[in-house]
């Protein structure tokens, strides 16, 4: 039973960077509809960010983190105005192509710059055991740190003028552009957020995992379960959603081989999908 | 009515146009990657100097030509290009060398055809039939990877094509029915088997094994066959789980081995897989006395891990410090042949800018060397000639000792070459070092056990 | 005359079709047939898709599942059972159909992101599912013994050129089914869901059955298509044979040549299978074809958002007729 609550524990903690992602893919989606396929691609190249930044610059890979936030948020406005603004209005294929055509580039031109070769930022902040319990410094920062940024994105959602007007061009983009909110701006500002969140959680990752150009496909589609989990366009619902993903993926092993892990997952996705579209913690429409 | 049939002429003119021009244009990517995607360009420059040979009648000149695909790019780039690196710098060094010379005063030079596969399998029989019909490839060489491998196997039977493979290890691709294919790796099954006889002669006291991998092609083939020779040798097997191959938090699953107390954990998948589990075992203090894991250790960058490598054991197919040499070859009545060891791994850290030598380079140079002494024993450039001295081919390397089943279930299986299992230790001065610990008569060092 | 006319759109889909069927068969060149083979699989996945994506506006993400499953079912059929190729494709088609069928009826209710959503996690839930599936050799997959080929006409090339010949009859199958589709009652539905799924309720469509019958249309054929591919290719993995990627680039193919077009997938297919082939033999290119296969997406979708029929279709609107 022991190890059946270190598990809890081991998946609550990486839960919360579960839920980073997520919410930055849920948050798009949220405002403009828009399910970005360029997620996992800008994960890794949140986890490049540290990585350079660590073993290149020498930098503490948690300042790291903030230059890759502001890195983030350049780059996702970089790509709305590029790659999405055009087809905002169009139908879904057209915006999902688009922010895939993003991925194909950013992973074709990392391949050939980074190859695929593994990373490791060799990091540790060391670990504390108590009783059957062993907590990894680095990951109990990054829960942290995951918290902060939750907070921070609320208070800056509900606080903040920039905030409003994401929330009102979230509710009725027209009405708001009606009221004088300048939606181009706030979209742009948006999907930089969305982006700045990966980006973020991607760097917090890469401080406790190894990784490679390719290794944001799989936390892209965590992103997915989690922000049906939790119901898209809701971020704090994906926080949630992280963690219950987390502690799915903790106590699953306990009574099942561990390769079923995945096939569970993705047949509550699609449950959840058919039952609640809306999400667990989404509201009835 | 009139104007709608006129139009419909004139689009399917166009559309035959269209046609016409992607048939030309098909043909000519064809041919022109095949110097340019060569990753080599002094073997090209051989090619030149080909032509003005030729018009001497003294010694006559021909120009093989070896194909393979490399995954470029992709999740195997890294392996793959390890490998391609050590054959190319096997053709430069024959070309280097004036090519081989035989009886009859031909001297036979190299040239390669590569293209990228992506690490996928959508390509890889489109890309064999390209190198084998119209690069004319005389003999193959296998792309990385025991799933790719096994698709271009099927073309290289087809077209009777001799293909020496390389980073495939997986047995199952041996038992096809295939006649042409032969294996330079240690197969599969016999990975692992090593690990359980070096546990045993370490402490005979020590009888719970857990084996944990990755649940991929290549891994589970390996531990399914260790496990049922561990069991065979009276071990008690306390767990044997997989892990999916995108797995990046072992937390839970290390609770379990945990939980299952072994004394030894063998298994693992792949690099990243491999690397990310041994740090988190290190992280969680796991107590753990033999630890051994696929593939991971033996690259060099395994270091990169720091504390987490160090007393991990890994099984290799070649080490810089596996010192076979023509005294070994003697006292195993074998015959030698090729550079020594640390002759490779010079002119390998030289040809590319002091990158230490994988297995993967040493058997992408093997895979050559294999071909090279075939050729040279055949006495000839045909390929029927070389098969058949294939067959009987019976060597020692700098890799290894190399001999193939010729058996009809499992033509090609390669049943020389057997693994060396070296673990990171400490080289008295904090850093981490390779030591080979097993087999006995080739070990650098004790083993450090139980694991620090 | 009139008779021709009506079938002109049907009649330049198969020509061009026999042409690039007729190619390798004149220049009697292996290496032809290999890439007029990855050609006609993506004209006949993209068609199949284009049944669904075009025609109801459905976007399917994960349709390679049908790919994958089908060609695991023939796969074991073949390997295990000793089953003929013929009636592992039809094995392979069936099974496809039926998890389409099965699925139709919950998935096809999810509007928009979140169907795509959904199709997205049925992939990889039978993907980590077959990982776990021991019949189906788990992780390790399958293979055929290299004798089997020789049961199809003497050797492995026989055996090549035969999976060809069926590729082809499958494509021209495939195309005349999209257009009986498109130009049927049926098909009229589909396209009214397309514009507008209520007002097609309204205007008496049963969607929920129309919709599961073009899913389940669009299913058929890449499972035989399935069987087909991995019997050449000798193995099956489940890696290879549930591959994301291998789902998008059919969307894309089908979006390149025109979507709920008959022609537009087949061009879409050939000639994104021709440019992926140009830049990965491309010295210039093949470092970072895929970046720049992405730069020429991105360049579609945005200006050409109509695929190249579309687009010809909407410039020249008297080339309707034989543009279909």
């Amino acid at each position: 039973m022991d190890f059946l609550f270190a598990s809890i524990i081991d998946g609550l903690l990486l839960g919360f960077v579960y839920g980073i992602a997520a919410m930055g893919l849920t948050l798009i989606w949220g405002v403009m509809n828009v399910i970005n396929l360029a997620h996992g691609p800008i994960i890794a190249l949140g986890m490049f960010g540290v990585y350079l930044i660590f073993t290149g610059l020498g930098v503490n890979p948690y300042i790291g983190v903030v230059l890759v936030a502001v890195l983030g948020l350049l780059l996702g406005m970089l790509i709305y105005y590029i790659a999405v603004h055009r087809v905002i209005n169009a139908p879904h294929l057209s915006t999902l192509l688009a922010t895939f055509s993003i991925n194909m580039i950013i992973i074709g031109l990392g391949t050939a710059v980074f190859s695929a070769s593994p990373r490791n930022v060799d990091f540790s902040l060391g670990s504390m055991t108590l009783g059957p319990i062993t907590l990894l410094g680095s990951r109990v920062v990054a829960a942290v740190a995951s918290l902060l940024i939750t907070g921070g994105l609320y208070a800056f959602l509900y606080k903040t003028r920039q905030g409003r007007y994401i929330r009102a061009v979230a509710n009725n983009r027209d009405a708001a552009e009606l009221m004088g909110v300048p939606s181009t701006k706030i979209l742009a500002l948006s999907f930089g957020l969305g982006t700045m969140l990966a980006s973020v959680a991607g760097a917090l990752i890469a401080t406790f995992f190894p990784f490679t150009i390719l290794a944001g496909g799989v936390y892209e589609l965590k992103s997915f379960v989690i922000g049906v989990l939790g119901g898209l366009g809701n971020p704090i619902g994906a926080l949630f959603g992280g963690l219950i993903l987390g502690v799915l993926e903790g106590i699953i092993p306990t009574f099942m081989p561990t390769t079923w892990v995945p096939v569970l997952e993705f047949v509550l996705f699609v449950l959840i999908l058919l039952v609640r579209p809306q999400g667990i913690f989404g509201a009835k429409k | 009515m009139k104007r709608s049939i006129t139009l419909l002429l004139v689009l399917l003119l166009a559309m035959g146009a269209l046609l016409t021009a992607c048939g030309g244009s098909a043909d000519t990517p064809a041919e022109e990657p095949a110097p340019a995607a060569d990753t080599s360009a002094d073997t090209s420059a051989d090619t030149t100097a080909e032509e003005p040979a030729a018009a001497e009648p003294a010694a006559e000149e021909v120009t093989l030509t070896i194909g393979f695909t490399a995954s470029q790019t992709g999740k195997q780039n890294v392996s793959s290009t390890r490998q391609v690196n050590g054959l190319n710098l096997w053709m430069k060094d024959v070309n280097d060398a004036g090519g081989l010379v035989l009886s009859d005063g031909t001297v036979v030079k190299f040239t390669a055809v590569t293209y990228d596969d992506e690490s996928n399998t959508d390509r890889v029989q489109e890309l064999y039939t390209r190198i084998a019909t119209e690069d004319n490839a005389d003999f193959l060489i296998s792309p990385y990877s025991s799933g790719l491998t096994a698709a271009a196997a099927v073309i290289a039977e087809q077209y009777g094509k001799v293909m020496i493979t390389t980073g495939a290890a997986s047995d199952s691709a041996y038992k096809q029915g295939y006649t042409q294919v032969y294996q330079a790796y240690t197969p599969a099954s016999r990975y692992l088997t090593g690990a359980v006889d070096l546990l045993a002669s370490l402490d005979p006291d020590a009888k719970k094994v857990a084996f944990v991998y990755e649940n991929s092609k290549f891994s589970t083939s390996v531990v399914e066959a260790a496990k049922a020779y561990a069991e065979e040798q009276g071990y008690d097997v306390v767990l044997f789980e997989g892990y999916d191959p995108e797995t990046t938090d072992f937390g839970p699953f290390i609770n379990k081995i945990e939980d299952a107390a072994p004394d030894a954990i063998l298994g693992g998948g792949h690099f990243q897989d491999g690397s990310t589990f041994a740090r988190q075992i290190n992280e969680k203090n796991i107590d753990v006395k033999f630890f051994t894991l696929l593939v991971a250790p033996p690259e060099p960058d395994f270091a990169d891990l720091g504390d987490a490598a160090l007393g991990v054991i890994g099984p290799s197919q070649w080490e810089p410090l596996a010192a076979f040499t023509p005294d070994s070859a003697k006292e195993a009545g074998l015959d030698w042949y090729g550079p020594l060891g640390d002759e490779f791994v010079s002119r390998y850290e030289a040809a590319y800018d002091g990158e230490e030598p994988s297995y993967h380079s040493a058997g992408g140079y093997a895979a050559g060397l294999i071909l090279e002494k075939a050729i040279l024993d055949a006495d000839s450039v045909d390929p029927e000639a070389v098969h058949a001295v294939l067959e009987n081919m019976d060597l020692l390397l700098f890799f290894g000792h190399i001999k193939f089943d010729t058996s009809p279930e499992a033509h090609g299986l390669q049943i020389g070459h057997s693994m060396v299992y070296i673990q990171w230790q400490d080289d008295g001065s904090g850093n981490l070092a390779k030591q080979v610990v097993w087999p006995m008569e080739g070990a650098t060092a004790d083993t450090l056990y139980p694991k620090p | 005359m009139s008779g021709i006319r009506k079938y002109l759109g049907l009649i330049l889909a198969i020509v061009v079709v026999l042409a690039m069927a007729a190619w390798p068969v004149i220049n009697g060149k292996d290496i032809t047939r290999e890439v007029v083979f990855t050609m006609l699989l993506s004209v006949g996945l993209a068609s199949s898709l284009n049944i669904l994506l075009g025609y109801t506006g459905y976007v399917s993400f994960g349709h390679v599942v049908f790919f994958g499953l089908g060609g695991y079912v023939g796969f074991y059929l073949m390997a295990v059972h000793d089953w003929s190729l013929w009636t592992a494709m039809i094995a392979g088609g069936l099974a496809s159909a039926a998890l389409a069928f099965l699925l139709g009826k919950a998935i096809l209710r999810l509007r928009g992101g979140y169907f795509a959503l959904a199709t997205i996690g049925v992939n990889e839930a039978v993907r980590a599912f077959i990982n776990n599936f021991d019949p189906f050799g788990g992780p390790v997959g399958m293979s055929l013994n290299f004798q089997v080929y020789k049961n199809y006409g003497g050797g492995a090339r026989e055996a090549l050129w035969m999976s060809f010949y069926i590729l082809v009859a499958l494509t021209l199958l495939i195309t005349v089914v999209t257009y009986m589709v498109r130009s049927s009652k049926f098909g009229l539905g589909l396209l009214a869901i397309r514009e507008d799924e209520d007002a097609a309720e309204v205007m008496g469509v049963i969607a929920p059955n129309a919709k599961t019958w073009a899913y389940v249309l669009s299913a058929v054929f890449p499972g035989i298509l399935g069987v087909l591919f991995f019997f050449k290719n000798g193995n099956i993995e489940p890696a290879p044979a549930f591959r994301l990627q291998m789902s998008i680039e059919m969307i894309v193919m089908v979006m390149l040549g025109g979507q709920g077009t008959v022609l537009g997938p087949i061009l879409g297919g050939a000639g994104y299978q021709r440019l992926r082939g140009f830049l990965l033999t491309n010295p210039l290119f093949k470092n970072i074809q895929l970046a720049v296969a992405g730069v020429l997406l991105l360049v579609i979708v945005l200006f050409v958002p109509a695929g190249v029929v579309g687009w010809v279709r909407q410039r020249f609107p008297k080339l309707r007729r034989v543009l279909q």
